[in-house]
């Protein structure tokens, strides 16, 4: 069994639940967290685990594999809403845009992108 | 605060051309702008040169090749919008008076396939979050639900604008399209398919600006840039979230508000617009932003023939980015060299009859939007 390894570090736990920041000073949320609020400047960002369950906004499949990326072609790609007040782009589990509607409920898992030079999986979020 | 106006314009044709470097391309336009302006290479006093992807001092290696440096010479680099924040740069220093004749120029060599900037972290491109024509994608998607905006309105907007750049000769496509071809052409993104994107190309072009001497000249009756506020998750500033917020303005909408205050030209007074058309729906997207028409009123502008060439405000008579390609630093200028041949006279078979007011108008990576107001 390979070992999963996040593509990137900081952006979601392995429960799975994305990492965002919450902002002390205006309430706003963000993802990823970063040092400073982007609405307001403030630097009291705390860790915010975002809800696993959101809404579908807007989608789109990409159909060729762009520069860079190391998965399959096509994959759902598009933007969920959270009841945080945030609207997160993100890689979709449904590559068949037709399959989609406006609206519907959608949960946060891991997918697997592609197997590093160590035969581990690489992974990233995505909604389905 | 003095007037400014068009001396001088000059063109490299947009398209590909192997073997031939950037600074070649830069020179050809340079040369062209001041011997349309009668103005010699030593007589500009400062240049800005907008580029994206053409490398350090990019600006000084097309004024070292004609022996004219000496003076300033500042690479400007706004993305899509380069070209447009060098004019406004430069017009501002000869109305505040610093200069009396600038040399505006941009140009570009675009790696070929889909737009690859450093502006993502290599982990975002691994992930797939990076690809431009998604993001395209998802604006149009908003716009056909908001907007009452269709697939048939997207291939309409490339028709409407590969029939215009039949008749440009500098344009990279110069053959005409009809709807079918624009909805069989590969999907690349849903519902954007291949005929709807422009393609990254090669190209430059260059004006000469200098405070206006003479009554009846085409003169620059506004420049303003401006960048995105926080917020829009849809944003040319590609953030990767933003807020349930949909009362966000665009960058877009404030360039056009302070370059429509700065002229005292409202959108009803234009009588031809060159404007970002990336991709069909942005051309779309653009009508409303720039306030051509209602918010919601873009498809409605489009089916009522208004911006066709023969409507009451013709967009894109050069053929648009859909026809002449994007090369990022020479695109906003390619647009004001069109519209300077327009306010004179000069469009031969595209020209928009009696035009005596036109915007020139980009958006992209940033954010950054400009837009140009010229006038006769």
């Amino acid at each position: 069994m390979a070992d999963a390894v996040a593509v990137h570090e900081g952006l979601f736990t392995t429960e799975p639940r994305l990492i965002g920041g919450n902002c002390a000073a205006c309430g706003r949320h963000q993802f990823p967290r970063g040092p400073l609020c982007p609405y307001c400047g403030s630097d009291e960002v705390d860790e915010a685990l975002l809800s696993p369950s959101g809404t579908l906004w807007m989608w789109t499949a990409v159909t060729a594999p762009p520069p860079g990326y190391r998965g399959d072609v096509p994959y759902g790609f598009g933007v969920v809403e959270l009841p945080e007040g945030l609207r997160v782009i993100t890689r979709l589990a449904e590559s068949d845009p037709s399959a989609l509607t406006f609206g519907q409920a959608v949960t946060l898992q891991l997918v697997r992108l592609h197997s590093d030079d160590d035969g581990n999986d690489v992974v990233t979020w995505a909604f389905g | 605060m003095r007037a400014v106006e068009i001396a001088g314009i000059g063109l490299h044709p947009f398209g590909r051309f192997d073997g031939k470097t950037v600074t070649e391309m830069g020179v050809a336009a340079v040369r062209q702008a001041l011997a349309d302006a009668d103005v010699d290479r030593r007589g500009f006093q400062a240049a800005f040169c907008g580029t994206a992807y053409s490398g350090v001092a990019a600006g000084h290696r097309v004024l070292d090749a004609l022996g004219a440096t000496g003076g300033p010479i500042v690479d400007v680099e706004a993305g899509c919008a380069s070209g447009g924040a060098a004019v406004m740069m430069a017009a501002a220093a000869i109305a505040s008076g610093q200069y009396d004749t600038v040399l505006v120029f941009g140009m570009e060599k675009m790696p070929k396939g889909i737009i690859r900037s450093s502006f993502f972290a290599p982990w975002q491109e691994e992930a797939g979050l990076s690809p431009a024509p998604a993001y395209f994608a998802l604006r149009a998607q908003r716009l056909m639900r908001e907007s009452g905006v269709t697939k048939d309105h997207l291939a309409d907007v490339v028709v409407k604008n590969r029939g215009n750049g039949v008749h440009n000769p500098d344009a990279m496509f110069r053959k005409e399209a009809t709807a079918e071809d624009v909805l069989a052409s590969r999907l690349v993104c849903e519902p954007l398919h291949l005929w709807m994107l422009c393609s990254p190309n090669e190209g430059a072009a260059a004006l000469v600006l200098r405070a206006a001497s003479t009554s009846g000249g085409v003169r620059v009756a506004a420049a303003a840039l401006r960048s995105h506020l926080p917020g829009n998750v849809l944003s040319e500033a590609t953030p990767m979230s933003g807020l349930v917020d949909d009362d966000v303005t665009p960058a877009t909408t404030l360039a056009a508000d302070a370059a429509y205050a700065q002229a005292g030209v409202g959108p009803d007074d234009l009588d031809v617009v060159e404007l970002q058309d990336t991709d069909a729906a942005r051309e779309l997207l653009s009508y409303e932003e720039l306030g051509l028409c209602p918010i919601g009123g873009a498809a409605k502008l489009l089916d009522e023939g208004a911006t066709r060439m023969d409507g009451r405000l013709p967009v894109n008579p050069s053929g648009g980015l859909l026809s002449k390609g994007e090369p990022l630093g020479a695109s906003a200028l390619g647009q004001l060299v069109e519209l300077t041949r327009q306010l004179r006279g000069d469009a031969g078979p595209r020209q928009v009859a009696g035009a005596k007011a036109a915007l020139g108008h980009t958006v992209g990576r940033g954010a950054n939007a400009s837009v140009v107001i010229l006038t006769r």
